[in-house]
């Protein structure tokens, strides 16, 4: 890994503009943010004074949980400010909320919205540091980095693995964010849902499409089971919950056929019994729990990493 | 470029420094050798070895990353620093926890490093060693073994380079 | 309202480009008692203004079938006023108002108002297009025959398409006993629902909802099928897709009636521009892909484009500030229309100033079926003088229109209109 590479970005938005370096400086910093839950005190005074908003217009509570811990972690401060509503025309508008919130001294927006762009418009309009924790579906990268971290934390590394991303392609930040991160580290990614659930042009993405999962379960070294979101999808764009189950759930019946060390993934929180069984969720090859606990090293790094480049402007 | 120390002045100067802490230490002790990255993680592997058989108890070693707590973070400079791994695998509490780094300059590393390792517990005593002080102190902070102990003007650098990590053994002046 | 003063212009030397009458020769002008009086070298008239338009092309006023003037509701975007001097000031002496206002134009008084504040701005011609459907709710039909009777010269619900094929049926069929234009923003709302822009891999990436081009191309297919019965005069309002053009040639090549109009922002950007999330570049259609493009710039090479329209739609800068997703769609594109169509064709070859102006003058006069975009002896004189080669900045605090939402701000454009003369009166001239 090159050892020059050097964090310079004050805004994290997504993983489409980072380099493959980038996301391993990410990941190498986080891993020395892992040891932080052994110590007797589980605080380093890094971002003392500083403070972070956590700007969520929509619902989440293991992100934020995540975020917040991340940065107390760090001593910094934090605001939460959540508002389900998204933005109207007159009215308050996201630029007016975050202008109010930055005249009080914010260092760090953190931001999850509804809408795709959102952190990409605040991070012009702002001088704060601005994070993404998920905008409509266009990116969630600290999930994204900490997915190919637990990947890399079980396997050493990405470099050719066979990774299975299935699901709701079409609506998920989260595949994009694991698309660009994990065909950056050398893996091979291979997207499986309905073609109702796909995304226009997916096969300009560098990946694999299937519509099958029994025909691809054999070869895959990870899975990562996405969450039906029911609120995103529009219309019916299957049948019915059982029909996708049949076809796309992770069922212990379907873990047979994979290989005995696959390692299986979810972003959360699950839908035991739709996307996958619970069985297999609580199972020995579930990792799930695991990437909740790296998600708050990854995100100890990105907080760390954006305020550091800001300094760079002073 | 001065040379401070050469290969066997390097070396002696470790053999001195675990001599004085042999003499100042009880041998029932139970110690920790922890150093502050990069070079007091060499340094700390050093006496180690050099300590060895003279302490009742093993000798345990762990390795600090302070960056976390310097107090030059978030303020305007070059490149930002990269975070590395804290490597402490054992409960600090209780212990004489001896502190090392290559050299002793304004003391703000050694602040940053007590800092850390009181976040890990409550060690009975800490000790600091280190192979060169060079002086001019900007913090009241003093080591308990110093191998050599020099005057440097504050424009040079010295620079410790072990061949772990630089392909040889000395000590040098910029 | 006073009687207007007639004025004298003689306009000197310039190059008279009458596409109607295929007319293009360096001529004199005169302009008296608000008509083109004579035309021919070396005339001279004792008490004219003279314009010396050496160099200079002369041409029939534009006219811009598809504008966005707010009023009434929206005023803080733009006023009838305000909207008429940008249109003045882009060389357009004709514009036809879309009926999405706040109340929308769909009965005969809100015709007449549009109508009278046009009047009383005094820059260019107002026309309105009043809705097809009561609220523009595509459930009933609006008072078509009336508004009509109030001056209206065509009919549409733009902002979206009629969805409910019933009803647009009734339409066409209602509206063939009067003499209108029935126009369509040809948008199926079950394929686009709520997207934001060219469904493609761009959006994908970005992570937004996307329209697919067949949102646009079913309706316009679905309507052609409609007037095949009625023989109604259909226009396809700002068509963006390769898909539309293969639809139009084909209706055409069948002798129906109907006609198209494109856009300056279709012929020239693609959905790549939205790569920053810039809302500058959110309008609907939403900008599309390059093949895209290129077929529109084919349908203008082929002469199967009726019209070029600016659908130039003004918004607030707090409005454009917003989410992607939430913000408004619309380009304010009226004051640097006519070079931007020079820079999408002719500079690419696509065709030459007559076969342009064609699509800015008579053509789209024949659209609406108004007696102008002619400039021959006798006809009412509304000229633009434009300085083909001269180039300037696009700087949209210049804009006479209220808004700046303006993804042009910043390009270096060849051509400038010089004066705007509406009905024998020099209504704008270039700052010099």
């Amino acid at each position: 890994m090159g050892r020059k590479t050097q964090w310079t970005h004050k805004h994290l938005i997504g993983l489409s503009d980072l380099t493959r370096e980038e996301i391993e400086l990410i990941l190498d910093t986080a891993k020395s943010f892992e040891e932080f839950s052994t110590r007797s005190i589980k605080k380093a005074p890094t971002l003392r004074g500083k403070v972070v908003v956590n700007m969520f217009f929509e619902d989440s509570t293991r992100t934020r949980n995540s975020f917040t811990l991340a940065a107390s972690r760090l001593s910094a401060d934090v605001i939460e400010f959540t508002k389900t509503s998204s933005s109207v025309s007159k009215g308050e508008t996201l630029i007016d909320t975050a202008r109010n919130l930055e005249a009080m001294g914010v260092d760090i927006v953190v931001i999850r919205h509804s809408a795709g762009g959102a952190p990409k418009l605040l991070s012009r309009s702002i001088n704060a540091c601005v994070v993404n924790a998920g905008d409509g579906y266009h990116e969630h990268p600290t999930q994204g980095l900490l997915d190919v971290y637990t990947i890399r934390q079980m396997r050493g590394s990405l470099e050719g693995l066979k990774i299975g991303i299935v699901g709701d392609i079409a609506h998920s930040r989260v595949a994009r964010s694991d698309v660009y991160a994990m065909t950056k580290l050398g893996a091979q990614v291979t997207l499986i849902g309905p073609p109702t659930l796909m995304p226009a042009s997916v096969c300009d993405l560098p990946v694999k499409v299937s519509y099958n999962l029994d025909a691809v379960i054999e070869e895959l070294d990870v899975i990562n089971m996405l969450r039906i979101q029911f609120e995103r999808l529009g219309g019916n764009p299957f049948p019915s919950v059982r029909e996708y189950s049949h076809f796309f759930g992770l069922t212990m019946d379907r873990m047979q056929r994979a290989k005995k060390d696959i390692l299986v993934m979810h972003p959360g929180p699950i839908n035991r019994g739709l996307e996958i069984e619970s069985e297999v969720a609580d199972g020995p090859n579930s990792v799930i729990l695991r990437q909740v606990a790296n998600g708050l090293a990854v995100r100890m790094a990105v907080l760390f990493l954006v305020t550091q480049a800001s300094t760079l402007e002073g | 470029m001065e040379i401070l120390l050469d290969e066997k002045q390097l070396g002696q100067a470790v053999a001195r420094l675990a001599e004085l802490i042999q003499s100042d230490i009880p041998s029932k002790t139970q110690i920790a050798v922890i150093g502050i990255r990069s070079r007091g993680e060499i340094l700390a592997q050093r006496l180690i070895k050099a300590l060895q058989g003279h302490f009742t108890y093993p000798v345990l070693n762990g390795t600090l990353d302070i960056t976390l707590y310097r107090d030059d973070l978030n303020r305007a400079k070059g490149a930002p620093p990269r975070v590395r791994t804290t490597e402490i695998n054992f409960d600090i509490t209780d212990k004489l926890i001896l502190l090392v780094d290559d050299v002793l300059y304004t003391g703000r590393s050694v602040r940053a490093a007590m800092n850390a390792l009181t976040d890990f517990g409550r060690p009975r005593m800490m000790r600091l060693a280190v192979l060169v002080d060079r002086g001019r102190h900007e913090y009241p902070i003093c080591a308990d073994y110093i191998a050599l102990q020099a005057d440097i003007d504050p424009a040079r650098s010295v620079r410790v380079r072990f061949k772990e990590t630089d392909n040889e053994d000395r000590v040098i002046v910029e | 309202m006073a009687k207007p003063v007639s004025q004298k212009i003689l306009i000197k030397n310039g190059r008279l480009i009458d596409p109607k009458n295929s007319v293009d020769t360096v001529t004199d002008i005169l302009i008296d008692d608000f008509r083109v009086c004579r035309i021919g070298k070396g005339l001279s008239s004792p008490n004219a203004e003279v314009i010396d338009a050496s160099g200079k092309i002369v041409t029939p006023g534009l006219i811009d079938l598809h504008v966005h003037f707010r009023q009434p509701g929206d005023e803080e975007e733009e006023t009838i006023a305000s909207g008429s001097a940008a249109a003045v000031a882009g060389g357009f002496t004709s514009v036809v108002c879309m009926p999405n206002t706040n109340p929308p134009v769909d009965e005969a008084t809100a015709v007449e108002f549009v109508h009278r504040m046009g009047r009383q701005a005094r820059k260019t011609f107002i026309y309105v297009m009043g809705a097809i459907t009561k609220d523009r709710a595509g459930k009933e039909l609006a008072e078509i025959g009336l508004m009509s009777l109030a001056g209206a010269i065509g009919f549409t619900d733009d902002g979206c398409g009629v969805q409910d094929t019933g009803v647009m049926l009734r339409a066409v069929k209602y509206a063939s006993m009067f003499d209108v234009v029935i126009a369509q923003h040809c948008e199926d709302q079950s394929l686009a629902r709520h997207g934001a822009m060219n469904a493609g891999y761009k959006a994908t990436v970005l992570g937004l909802p996307g329209i697919d081009p067949l949102a646009e191309e079913m309706m316009l297919w679905r309507d052609i099928q409609l007037i095949k019965k009625t023989r109604i005069r259909y226009h396809a309002q700002h068509i963006s897709t390769a898909g539309s053009v293969r639809i139009i040639r084909q209706a055409k090549a069948e002798g129906l009636p109907v006609t198209c109009e494109v856009t300056p922002h279709h012929l020239l950007l693609t959905e790549e521009s939205v790569s920053d999330y810039n809302t500058n570049y959110k309008v609907n259609p939403p900008l599309r892909t390059q093949k895209d493009v290129d077929a529109l710039k084919n349908a203008v090479q082929e002469g199967l484009v009726d019209a070029l329209a600016t659908d130039h739609a003004p918004h607030l800068q707090s409005e454009k500030e917003l989410e992607f997703l939430a913000a408004p769609c619309g380009i304010a594109g009226l004051e640097c229309a006519l070079p931007l169509y020079r820079k999408a064709l002719i500079d690419e070859g696509i065709c030459d100033w007559s076969q342009m102006l064609a699509m800015l003058t008579w053509r789209p006069a024949g659209v609406i079926r108004v007696d102008k975009g002619s400039l021959a002896v006798g006809d009412r004189a509304d000229v633009a003088i434009i300085d083909p080669d001269v180039e300037w900045t696009v700087d949209a605090d210049r804009f006479f229109s209220k808004s700046r939402n303006c993804p042009y701000i910043g390009w270096k454009l060849k051509s400038k209109v010089l004066y705007t003369i509406v009905a024998g009166e020099i209504r704008y001239r270039a700052a010099t």
